[in-house]
């Protein structure tokens, strides 16, 4: 029985006050491990107990990154990473999404295909650098083919897995309708899958940053990846501290973005 | 039989695996009329729900034949609600509209008064998560009635209840479906529900399954299962059943 709020119990009301108290020492101590850690790490690079030149420190990359958005090409290699990454990502998501479709729809062709998508799964896709540098140019379109290529195979497993286990039992009941393939496709299997295909977007988002900062490794003119290599190559370790900073902000936001996602989704889903 | 509008002729159906071939049922026949109540019991595993899934036409038999009165349609209702999750009761009740394309206002008026009468009217805007198991079961029994079947096929629809609920259930089903005048075919394997429901019980035997009896129960239609089995002749009939399942 639930009780509204003015009614609670003196004990229900010690009860959410401590659930808020451990809420809040949570997030307060977040903050300070934070704080705590880059403190200790520019106090240490600051006294020179440890060599700020191989360390870098947070002041430090600060001003990289103050000294990248004067010169004006902070926002340009962001958007040169982040398009990439978005570029492959929504064609693996979607790409994979469709692919799975069409193996649900076909046992046979399931069938047929499955050696090969598993040795594709377990191909590390990096070896494939080359040949798609050859076919694609050294332009972004090898990164976006990269990126690609290693979220697809993940995206369709996943979703190929979300599709076949829908209940058996509902598919039957369908059919006692007179339903269709198409039916039981649009009524259950897409809406029950949904779960999986949440779950295959917050796998599918750290592939994509995988995918576009591996293929700027390989090959690129611009980029976060671009500066992480170039920082390395010229020993500017402020630079590659000073990417990869942006890029844990970068990858942070968008799989918060996925969850958010998730959260309005099942809020109108509920099971 | 008059008015008949299922009938199984000698029936065989027989289900192939890798592993082997399994006989269901051998020379399996029987009829249902009209307005009928009937409850087919047999030992479990014996082919109970092919019979079902035969009559619904999704499944065609090896050997026999299966006859269904010319525009008779059926509604199937398992031993889980099998509610969608992700709808409302009232999404879930209309699916059959939707799936059949039959979802005009007069069909989804009809359904919709059909929940309100048997007491779903404050639950329609609900998700089933937020309903009781009784209630997600009779929401289930509305969904198949919504488009307006002839006949029903009960798949066990109550042995997934706990035993209180399924005695309350087991009434609320029967006296919805007298009222709305349907023929039904009930599978179990409670020999108890069988008696309290059924005008006619047919017995099965063992794997591949064929009539071992088939028996009129003879009791008033409007008695209710509830008060069925307080009857003097109920336990008389469960001591003939369970001893023709024993054979």
């Amino acid at each position: 029985m639930k009780h509204k709020r003015e009614n609670f119990s003196e004990e229900h009301l010690l009860y959410l006050r401590k659930l808020k108290r451990t809420d809040l020492t949570v997030q307060i101590s977040r903050i300070l491990l934070l704080v705590l850690l880059l403190g200790v790490w520019e106090l240490l690079a600051d006294f020179e107990i440890v060599n700020p030149f191989i360390t870098s420190s947070p002041s430090r990359i600060c001003t990289t990154i103050a000294s990248l958005y004067r010169e004006g090409t902070l926002f340009y290699h962001i958007g040169v990473t982040l398009g990439e990454t978005l570029a492959g990502f929504a064609i693996a998501v979607v790409g994979g999404y469709l692919i799975a479709l069409v193996l649900w729809w076909s046992d046979l062709l399931r069938k047929i295909l499955e050696p090969y998508i598993v040795v594709l799964n377990s191909l590390p896709k990096i070896a494939l650098g080359p040949l798609i540098i050859i076919w694609c140019g050294t332009g972004s379109e090898a990164i976006v083919a990269i990126t690609v290529l290693i979220g697809i195979i993940i995206a369709i497993m996943n979703m190929l897995s979300g599709f076949v286990s829908t209940d058996k039992n509902k598919i039957l009941l369908l059919q006692s309708m007179g339903a269709g393939k198409l039916q039981i496709l649009q009524k259950l299997v897409i809406p029950s899958s949904l779960p999986a295909f949440i779950s295959m977007l917050k796998i599918n988002v750290g592939m994509a940053w995988i995918g576009s900062i591996m293929g700027e490794y390989i090959v690129s003119k611009a980029g976060l990846g671009y500066l992480i290599v170039y920082g390395g190559q010229v020993f500017k370790l402020d630079l590659v501290m000073a990417a990869t900073v942006i890029l844990c902000l970068l990858a942070g936001v968008m799989y918060f973005l996925v969850v958010l996602l998730e959260k309005i989704a099942v809020k109108n889903d509920r099971r | 039989m008059k008015n008949e509008i299922l009938r199984f002729e000698n029936v065989t159906m027989i289900y192939h695996t890798p592993q082997g071939e399994t006989a269901a049922l051998k020379d399996l026949t029987f009829s249902v009329g009209q307005g009928e109540f009937i409850a087919v019991i047999g030992p479990s595993g014996c082919g109970k729900t092919t019979i079902l899934s035969l009559a619904a036409g999704l499944i065609k038999p090896s050997a026999g034949r299966i006859t269904v009165r010319e525009g008779v349609t059926f509604g199937y209702m398992l031993q889980k609600d099998e509610l969608f999750p992700w709808r409302t009761i009232e999404k879930n009740i209309l699916l059959p509209l939707e799936i059949k394309k039959t979802n005009t206002p007069e069909n989804r008026k009809k359904a919709l008064d059909l929940a309100v009468k048997y007491g779903l009217g404050d639950f329609l805007s609900s998700y089933p998560d937020q309903l009781s198991g009784g209630m997600r079961q009779r929401a289930a029994l509305i969904r198949t009635l919504a488009s307006d079947p002839a006949m029903l096929l009960l798949d066990e629809p109550f042995s997934a209840l706990d035993y209180q609920t399924r005695l309350n259930v087991c009434d609320d089903v029967y006296r919805i479906i007298r009222s709305e005048n349907k023929t039904a075919l009930l599978i179990t394997h409670d020999i108890s529900e069988a008696i309290s429901v059924a005008d006619r019980v047919l017995v099965l035997s063992r794997r591949p399954a064929h009539v071992l009896g088939e028996h009129e129960l003879a009791f008033p239609r409007e008695m209710k299962p509830l008060k069925r089995r307080e009857e003097k002749t109920f336990s008389g009939w469960f001591e003939r059943l369970w001893r023709q399942l024993n054979v």
